[in-house]
């Protein structure tokens, strides 16, 4: 880890790429996010059909529980892997 | 000891519990009467927040929403969760990062403007002042039902006791009667649904019961539904009908759930934004055990209720009699709630049978006539009963029921408490010290604060006694509008350097106006039934899309306007820009919060 206050040329370089890898997590993390709910919750529905899941298909179960699971999953992904991050670029608090 | 008494005591108990959290929870300065002193653990602060959040409408409403329309109303589920991970990941840290204590302050300052952070006042009181309505009201008829005072009564006593440590204690004693009012929700709510989960289907999960076999009749619950519920002419339960509104509807209800400020401001109480961002995810596990659950009791619920009217195998055997529903213990529960006026049988065709069906189907009309029914028997049946009569229908004992009283009242006091403090904290701090009177000193500020909630009560409970005719409309005009103004304008006040004053008052007067104006046009100006210029069906939609799935809309108009006014006028300056910059950096909040 880089040493936190002698490191000051470059901070500005630093501070765009540390906001990139922010920005391109938030990204993957909608794109998930967006496939579970309105993908495999509404309008994939139809293609997962045929997965057959306690008297019901698996979009149903999707968008009763699974979107809401996977909700939680995210959350807590970006929380542990954006603190790894702050870490990395030495932004994270004292 | 009798029903009522047992009712009194369990809600009494609560109350005392919450009573004594005030006193201990007193606040001595405005950074614990907003913030709570920044002092918040994490874990704490998400339990508070699925209080904050989860109302009356989750609590008491939204199973039944989706036990008789099934599947299309998935979207309050998604909706009301997927929120959570734009809130997460979009705004929380950042905001809280800001350190200051309110949703405009935010707004006045990125966008260095006062005008700018008195329109985000005005939208916020819109949005708020709309939704503790629907909270005060819930309270009052909960009340009535359950310890049977007047409902005006019922009203007087909720506001006495938000009155008593939303004022002493402002955030901070909000806090932490929210995190006690949670247990006291969740336990009420999970209680009932594992017993019928057990009884249905043996499996104590009910979010898994769910999905697993009906044991009486060893199919799958679902299978079994949708034959119960189309056999009597209703669609079927697991069916959708139109995909693209309900996607938008949810979208609508996610960034809504995202721009509501009395939920943004929970964020700003914890003491770092990496707690901000598990804070998050500590919310949506708490809610995420009651939105997991509700569509079990729904789905089970619908089983059995539809059950019970057809005790003779279903619309082959018999209907259930007149004598039965007068007699058995079974159905005790039918006539305690037709004194409430929510539900009503009526033995139309004299066969001394109640009749449930679908009356609308062609088929269903068919068969009524060759079997001389004259029409569906169970005329009323009200959609909120689901929830609260559940132990009831499923033979529960007593405590249970108390149970239920006492949490459909924390739900609902919990989130009125902390739409309160958003009403009020914007009241004192964004008008009286933020605009009028900068020069106030701290100690008087937080007199303002009190004053400033005293008065939001007492609004409150004014407008719960003398509800405005759009108080059904709750949730269009709060979801709808909150996503079309503030989580726009939040949005780019931290992901972009370039949107100015200019471009944000204009993307959120455009948000509001917009939106307003495509609700009244269907749901009639400021909601007065028959003012409407358009019927408010599907044909005259505008694309087809239903003035409830609006918001997304709205949204994309105040983004788009915000950067077409800003790329035409000046960009913000340096101090803006570096604002933003340290916005998005952890680094430093503990002390951006010790400055203030």
């Amino acid at each position: 880890m880089a040493d936190q206050t002698s490191n000051r040329t470059g901070a500005a370089q630093d501070a765009s790429s540390y906001w990139s890898a922010n920005l391109r997590l938030i990204v993957i993390c909608l794109i998930i996010w967006a496939l579970v709910s309105f993908g495999f919750g509404i309008l994939l529905r139809p293609m997962l059909s045929g997965i057959a899941i306690g008297g019901t298909d698996l979009g149903f179960w999707f968008a009763q529980q699974g979107s809401i699971l996977v909700f939680l999953g995210l959350i807590f992904f970006y929380a542990w892997r954006m603190n790894k991050i702050d870490q990395q670029y030495g932004v994270d608090e004292e | 000891m009798d029903q009522y008494m047992l009712n009194l005591l369990v809600v009494g108990a609560s109350f005392a519990l919450y009573i004594g959290i005030a006193i201990w929870a007193r606040a001595g300065s405005t950074s614990e009467f907003y913030a709570a002193g920044r002092g918040v653990n994490p874990v704490m602060n998400g339990m508070a927040t699925a209080a904050d959040w989860m109302s009356a409408a989750s609590f008491i409403s939204m199973a039944g929403l989706i036990a008789f329309v099934g599947y299309n109303n998935s979207s309050f589920l998604m909706g009301w969760t997927g929120g959570y991970v734009l809130m997460a990941l979009l705004l929380a840290p950042y905001l809280r990062k800001f350190g200051k204590f309110t949703v405009p302050e935010f707004i006045g300052d990125r966008f260095y403007s006062t005008s700018a952070r008195v329109v985000g006042v005005i939208c916020l009181l819109v949005i708020s002042i709309t939704y503790v309505i629907g909270q005060m009201t819930g309270a009052g008829v909960a009340f009535s039902r359950f310890l049977e005072v007047e409902s005006w009564q019922g009203l007087f006593i909720a506001s006495g006791v938000v009155f008593m440590y939303a004022v002493l204690g402002g955030m901070k004693g909000i806090t932490y009667t929210q995190v006690a009012q949670y247990c006291v929700l969740i336990v009420a709510y999970t209680i009932p649904a594992v017993f019928i989960s057990l009884q249905l289907t043996g499996n104590p999960i009910p979010g898994l019961g769910l999905f697993s076999t009906h044991t009486e009749s060893g199919l799958p619950l679902l299978t079994k539904l949708d034959q119960v519920v189309t056999e009597l002419g209703f669609n079927q339960y697991t069916a959708a009908t139109s995909p693209l509104n309900m996607a938008l509807f949810t979208l609508s209800l996610m960034i809504g759930t995202a721009g509501l400020p009395h939920v943004i401001i929970r964020f700003f109480t914890v003491p770092k934004v990496a707690d901000a961002r598990w804070s998050a995810g500590w919310a949506l596990v708490f809610i995420a055990l009651l939105y997991l659950t509700a569509p079990a009791v729904g789905a089970m619920a619908r089983l059995n209720i539809t059950e019970q009217m057809w005790p003779n195998g279903g619309v082959n055997g018999d209907a259930v009699t007149v004598q039965q529903i007068e007699t058995e213990e079974t159905y005790q529960w039918m006539e305690n709630w037709v004194q409430t006026g929510l539900l009503r049988f009526e033995d139309k065709n004299g066969d001394g049978m109640i009749q449930y069906y679908n009356d609308g189907n062609a088929e269903m009309q068919a068969l009524a006539a060759q079997r001389g029914w004259e029409g569906n028997e169970l005329v009323t049946f009200n959609r909120d009963i689901l929830v609260l009569a559940n132990p009831e229908i499923a033979n529960l004992p007593p405590w249970v029921i108390a149970l239920i009283a006492a949490g459909g009242l924390a739900a609902a006091l919990s989130t009125a408490a902390g739409l309160l403090l958003a009403i009020s904290s914007a009241i004192s701090h964004d008008l009286i010290k933020g605009t009028f009177n900068p020069e106030i000193s701290e100690k008087s500020e937080l007199l303002w604060a009190r004053v400033s909630m005293a008065g939001a009560i007492v609004l409150a409970t004014y407008l719960g006694l003398n509800p405005p005719g759009f108080a059904a409309q709750v949730v269009a005009l709060a979801f709808g509008l909150a996503a079309a103004t503030l989580f726009p304008v939040l949005m780019m006040g931290i992901f972009s350097k370039r949107v100015n004053s200019a471009g944000a008052i204009a993307g959120m007067l455009v948000g509001l106006l917009v939106t307003l104006a495509y609700l009244f046009t269907y749901l009639g100006i400021l909601f007065i039934p028959g003012t409407n210029l358009l019927e408010n069906t599907a044909v005259n939609h505008l694309f087809g899309i239903s003035p409830l799935a609006f918001g997304p809309i709205g949204a994309v108009l105040n983004f788009a306007t915000a950067f077409i006014v800003s790329s035409m006028t000046e960009e913000p300056p340096q101090e803006v820009q570096d604002l933003v910059e340290s916005v998005r950096i952890p680094r430093g909040a503990s002390a951006a919060a010790a400055d203030h």
